[in-house]
């Protein structure tokens, strides 16, 4: 079997006040995709923050087999974050300069961008079909045109990893089954591997791999899409800390 | 007067400085402004004034340096006060704002307690409050010419990370980018900028010429070049004009120059009722 993309062992987290993630080990694999569930304060955009190196917490986490802190190839991972929507949209900056941006971190210090970062930057766009807006400015677009312009940058550098933090927050929901459904072109590259922080797995059931469930910060369940789907409707309802019922919508769970 | 500015000197060489200023102000400015960081340029240029009264008060107390340039006391105050701020930033986290009225008042405070040591105002530090026509020497000349020329090579060097680091400073971080060298060495070029720039445009309203400019820029920019390009535009045309109508009528060249900078502004926003563009902060959701 491969080495592990993402391998995190007994990870823990504390804010001042309290503990967010509590003894987390998991590992994902090329070509998985990855959807970290839970409640709203489980840990899950903390994770996903230790995982970036933003956040530093108590045990490991080894990227594409190398320990965090001296992981230094960032190029091969790319990130959306949920903020990517609420960004200051009176930046004077055009759409084409912020798919660039995805270039940077490949490019290093001093050096500028050539012909062929043109060429990606210009295929990312057709990608998410924004290439006619690329001399838009950002702000200036609708929120699901934004949300598409932040993949192209996160997908202008070919990474290996894409790491997605509740991508459709604040987006319109007209907008949503749009962006699920350029994930599902990216997922035709079945090397690629996928991390999505999400609410909706309903939306992206067809595309995961493997679910993590967090619960207030431990790990309530970490299997594959068809154990998590199969878990009765008790062990379901236990995950969640407030009652309710599990719903069968085209014979999947919701 | 064109005669004038090509027979004096001391009028060549306010107009090389000013050109020289008129570019590297807005040119700084613009990241300053999206960094959401204008304040900072005006707590400097205060902090800057310590430094200038306390190379007027050396000056006037030690006969062997009677010559000391005034210029560069100011820079050195202006570089450590840049990296003072930053580490009160750091320091108050929550609060990043309170390292501005701190290191304002600490600039003000000390520039007071240097003035009564030396005396009270002399038409030397007067100079350096509203900027001068009269007074730029040629060593200032080359001083600014210096300055100017690290500005442009910095912006060349960092412009792709300063640009990710103002955009989306997360981003930038995730993207393994050296964000805390990039961010010190912009602190360093910014106090270098403020303090050559007093010269022309004076301590108290050289903040606005790194501010104005872009302000008027970014009611129409689309592009964080066009953003550049249209600051620096309004940035010279400010400061010639506003050097040679204080040359002309005899005014403080700050007050000029910072009064046509705000004029350029008003044209802009004037000009966006009649061509239709949509006023800033309020933006136009197309659908997709």
């Amino acid at each position: 079997m491969s080495e592990p993309i993402i391998e995190i062992n007994h990870l823990s987290y504390d804010y001042p006040d309290r503990r967010v993630l509590s003894d987390i080990s998991l590992a994902v694999r090329q070509g998985e995709f990855l959807a970290i569930v839970g409640e709203n304060g489980s840990g899950k955009s903390t994770l996903i923050k230790c995982i970036l190196g933003l956040l530093k917490p108590e045990g490991s986490i080894r990227l594409f087999g190398r320990e965090l802190d001296q992981f230094d190839e960032w190029w091969r991972i790319s990130y959306v974050s949920q903020k990517a929507a609420s960004f200051n949209s009176g930046f004077p900056v055009t759409v084409e300069e912020v798919v660039e941006m995805g270039l940077y971190a490949k490019k290093g210090l001093f050096k500028r961008l050539k012909k062929g970062d043109r060429t990606k930057v210009r295929q990312a766009l057709e990608t998410v079909g924004m290439w006619d807006r690329r001399s838009s400015k950002v702000g200036d677009l609708s929120g699901g045109q934004q949300q598409r312009v932040f993949i192209a940058r996160a997908l202008v550098n070919d990474p290996e990893l894409m790491i997605l933090d509740e991508p459709t927050v604040g987006v319109d929901q007209r907008y949503v089954k749009e962006f699920y459904e350029i994930l599902e072109e990216l997922r035709a590259d079945k090397k690629r591997t996928f991390v999505l922080v999400t609410h909706d797995i309903h939306f992206v059931s067809r595309l995961v791999t493997d679910v993590v469930h967090l619960i207030d910060g431990k790990l309530g369940c970490n299997c594959g899409i068809k154990e998590y789907w199969e878990l009765d409707e008790k062990e379901i309802r236990s995950l969640y800390p407030v009652p309710g019922r599990v719903l069968v919508h085209e014979g999947e769970r919701v | 007067m064109i005669e004038a500015f090509m027979t004096f000197k001391f009028l060549q060489y306010a107009l090389v400085a000013a050109l020289l200023i008129g570019f590297t102000a807005p040119f700084i400015g613009s990241f300053v402004v999206v960094r959401r960081m204008s304040l900072i340029a005006d707590a400097l240029s205060h902090v800057t004034l310590a430094g200038i009264a306390l190379s007027l008060l050396i000056s006037g107390m030690v006969s062997s340096l009677a010559g000391l340039n005034p210029l560069y006391l100011g820079i050195v105050t202006a570089v450590i006060a840049a990296l003072l701020i930053d580490w009160l930033r750091s320091k108050y986290r929550h609060f990043q704002e309170l390292a501005i009225p701190i290191m304002m008042a600490t600039g003000m405070g000390l520039g007071a307690i240097f003035i009564s040591m030396a005396n009270g105002f002399s038409m030397d530090l007067v100079s350096f409050l509203f900027g001068t026509v009269s007074a730029v020497t040629l060593t200032d000349v080359y001083t600014i010419l210096i300055v100017a020329v690290i500005v442009i090579v910095f912006v060349s060097l960092f412009y792709k990370e300063l640009l990710f680091l103002s955009f989306d400073e997360e981003q930038a971080r995730v993207s393994g980018i050296r964000l805390q060298l990039v961010h010190v060495v912009f602190m360093i070029v910014v106090a270098l900028v403020i303090a050559i720039s007093m010269r022309i445009v004076g301590i108290l309203l050289v903040s606005s010429l790194i501010t104005l400019p872009v302000a008027a820029a970014l009611r129409f920019a689309k592009s964080f070049k066009a953003t550049i390009f249209w600051s620096i535009v309004f940035g010279e045309v400010a400061t010639i004009a506003g050097l040679i109508l204080a040359y002309q009528f005899d005014l403080a060249p700050g007050g000029m120059i910072v009064m046509l900078a705000v004029l350029e502004l008003i044209i802009v926003m004037s000009a966006e009722r009649f061509v239709g563009g949509k006023h800033h902060g309020k933006t136009t959701r197309k659908s997709a």
